[in-house]
């Protein structure tokens, strides 16, 4: 495939990690986090860790969007489709995750709930205009690349007139997340977490560019490489961070500069300002509750918001007190360091949000990894 | 003499018509359906018996019997049809045993509203497809449910085959040494599937590979080639055979990625949707685990076969108490080729 295998030539990735050793100081080690799932998933899939020097580490991080959402916000999913009784348009990762009493979007739909994959927001649009009898509800979930789509459905709705489409808006924010983690205790404090920068995410940064993330780089002196989620991005990013430590230096550099400019994609900005609105707080999976981490509906378009138009609550509902997610996130522990790991919490039974979609930490290490435990013991 | 006119059965409109309850009653209308649709496209001698059960002549030996329910939206898709692959899935079946198919037999549950014309589309298929691999329909049913209670039709078959004297494939003869084969390219059932769903949106010049393989299989078995264990890999594709293997044989796999045959197209559809090929349905191909010494020999034989022109040599079988499918990357790397878990959902970023 052209413009794909040229991201995944095992030559080009064999001087690259040749590379990466010889840049690799030895007797120091270094620990970098790929925030997005994306980047997780790539690492897993093609075996980057293999390529990489034993002292390079990853650290995987929260950017995988199915894996943060909380389990309130599924309940209320379910309850719109099962009490109110809507056509619930959800994209696909999100029909497996176990919700409250048992239940989770597809175990809904066997219980007749009308359930419906899309593979785009415009496709519930499309519903909608097409079942004028049905209450269509849209629900929205994803990081930046998802929320200007997004955006965009609910100006159509408004513009056609539609009274019977809203959206259940779950969208949240990358750079709050990134300040979750660097706050908290065991990264800035006590540094139990070694953490010496960022594989910045790649779909998310074509939207916002990479100017949000300078502050990482300015007040926390963080590192910060911007990757496409091809491995050969990813050990590009591997070997310029390594680079970035060697000199002492923190900027903010951008491998993927095919795709993302500083500025980002300025008109989707627009867009998505004029119709979503910070929410003061937002409760993540596995980080808990992080302050202006996510958008809501802006009182305009408020027509659209499901929350509002239908009488939802949100409760928050914890994990198992044994999950090691929140630490796992965070880089303090490693997945097989969890006791939930691979004995009640696997992918098919997942007890946290790390194990909820390939892309979550766990769920990678589980599925692509886990041969690295058995030759470890 | 007596002067009753002989009733006057008008002909199934096979153009406009539709299926209702009274075909699926058993009396007058279920045995036009049968006579009209049914057996005139199956025809043959032991059909033709019309009792309850098909007397067939009893080979001396052992044999091999399978059945598979199919259930498949869009019932037609480029390459095929619910009717070819209801043929084809089974005869894999018994195939994948060393077997040779004899006969088939096919159970119907039809949806109240269906068109006639599809449905003899269906059946003519069936049909062409059963004479192709020269194994007869020799008994059948057919039921009616309400409209809602089905998907149009569902079809199951069995197959009933013969398995020749030191013929003895199975899941568990995987030893370690072996050589894992395959018989073409991963994928192109299930993207073909996937591409035809009304939302995707987008067209595909992808062809499902529904085809019968016992040919091949004998082929494959009188290259006098040692194989240990044939599998179809059907619904979760070439990683769940694979592991099943591994599990019954309580083997470990290691696969390279860059010897796995997938089309171009194929594997940009599944780059678009987020899908692994590994995973995806095949309904033409056949897994070969076979003595080390022989995968060449085993190789050719397949390649000779018009169905096999892109076969491969994948991977080997090793020890592993973990019974681990493993893949090397073509980027160089190493990962695990697990179980599916759940249905094969795309991804969103």
């Amino acid at each position: 495939m052209k413009y794909v295998d040229e991201f995944r030539d095992g030559g080009l990735a064999k001087g690259l990690a040749a590379a990466v050793s010889h840049a690799a100081v030895r007797g120091r080690d270094y620990s970098f986090m790929e925030f997005c799932g994306g980047h997780t998933h790539a690492i897993f899939r093609y075996g980057v860790a293999d390529l990489l020097p034993a002292n390079v580490h990853m650290i995987h991080g929260p950017g995988c969007p199915v894996c943060v959402l909380p389990i309130g916000r599924i309940d209320m999913a379910i309850e719109l489709a099962l009490e109110h009784g809507v056509t619930l348009c959800t994209y696909g990762d999100t029909l497996r995750i176990p919700a409250s009493n048992g239940l989770s979007l597809l175990k809904a739909k066997s219980q007749g709930g009308d359930i419906r994959i899309v593979y785009s927001c415009a496709d519930a649009l499309a519903l909608a205009q097409q079942h004028p009898e049905r209450q269509v509800v849209f629900f929205a979930i994803g990081f930046e690349t998802t929320t200007p789509p997004t955006a965009v459905v609910i100006r159509q709705a408004h513009d056609l007139g539609l009274e019977n489409f809203s959206v259940l808006c779950c969208h949240v924010l990358t750079p709050a997340a990134i300040v979750h983690i660097l706050e908290s205790p065991e990264v800035r404090d006590d540094g139990t977490v070694a953490l010496d920068g960022f594989i910045g995410p790649a779909h998310v940064s074509t939207v916002i560019g990479s100017r949000p993330y300078e502050f990482v780089a300015v007040k926390y002196r963080k590192p910060v490489v911007i990757a496409g989620f091809e491995p050969l991005d990813v050990m590009q990013a591997i070997l310029m961070l390594v680079k970035q430590v060697n000199e002492g230096r923190a900027e903010v550099e951008n491998e993927f500069s095919r795709a993302v400019t500083r500025e980002g994609n300025v008109k989707a900005q627009r867009l998505v300002a004029e119709v979503f609105e910070l929410r003061r707080e937002f409760e993540w999976r596995g980080l808990g509750i992080v302050a202006d981490s996510a958008l809501s509906i802006r009182e305009n378009f408020s027509r659209f918001d499901a929350e509002k138009r239908f009488p939802l609550s949100y409760r928050q509902v914890a994990d198992n007190r044994a999950c090691e997610c929140g630490a796992i996130l965070r880089g303090v522990k490693r997945p097989w360091q969890c006791k939930l790991f691979g004995t009640v919490c696997t992918p098919e039974n997942p007890m946290g949000s790390c194990m909820v979609s390939s892309e979550g930490a766990c769920a990678a290490h589980y599925s692509y990894g886990r041969y690295k435990e058995s030759e470890r013991v | 003499m007596t002067d009753v006119k002989r009733g006057y059965v008008r002909p199934l409109d096979i153009k406009q018509g539709r299926v209702d309850m009274s075909h699926g009653s058993g009396g007058r209308m279920t045995a036009q359906l049968i006579a009209e649709l049914f057996a005139v496209a199956f025809a043959n001698d032991y059909l033709g018996q019309g009792d309850d059960g098909a007397v067939l002549p009893a080979a001396a030996g052992r044999l091999v019997m399978s059945t598979d329910c199919h259930v498949v939206s869009p019932l037609f898709f480029p390459g095929g049809d619910i009717g070819c692959l209801a043929v084809h899935g089974t005869i894999n079946d018994v195939a994948m045993m060393g077997a040779t198919p004899l006969y088939l037999t096919a159970g119907f549950i039809l949806e109240e509203g269906f068109p006639f014309a599809d449905l003899k589309r269906i059946v003519d298929s069936m049909a062409r497809a059963a004479k192709e691999a020269g194994v007869p329909v020799v008994a059948g049913d057919t039921k009616v449910v309400e409209r809602g209670h089905g998907d149009g039709v569902f079809i199951t078959t069995t197959a009933l085959g013969f398995l020749p004297e030191g013929v003895s494939l199975s899941g568990s003869r995987a030893r370690p040494g072996d050589r894992i084969l395959v018989s073409g390219t991963l994928g192109d059932h299930g993207m073909a599937i996937m591409a035809q769903r009304e939302s995707l949106g987008f067209s595909s010049p992808i062809v499902s590979d529904t085809a019968a393989l016992h040919g091949m299989v004998a082929a494959l078995l009188a290259s006098g080639a040692d194989v240990h264990v044939l599998r179809d890999p059907t619904r979760g594709g070439l990683a769940t055979t694979l592991n099943e293997i591994a599990e019954q044989s309580g083997v470990g796999m290691m696969i390279q990625e860059p010897a796995l045959p997938i089309n171009r197209e194929v594997a940009a559809a599944c780059e678009l949707l987020g899908l692994d090929p590994l995973y995806v349905a095949n309904e033409g191909k056949l897994v070969a685990v076979v003595a080390g010494e022989d995968a060449e020999l085993a190789l050719a034989a397949l390649l000779a076969h018009p169905l096999g022109g892109r076969a491969a040599i994948v991977g080997t079988v090793h020890e592993d108490s973990h019974h681990f499918v493993q893949m090397t990357t073509g980027f160089g790397g190493r990962r695990i080729v697990d179980w599916l878990s759940g249905e094969q959902l795309p991804r969103i970023c």
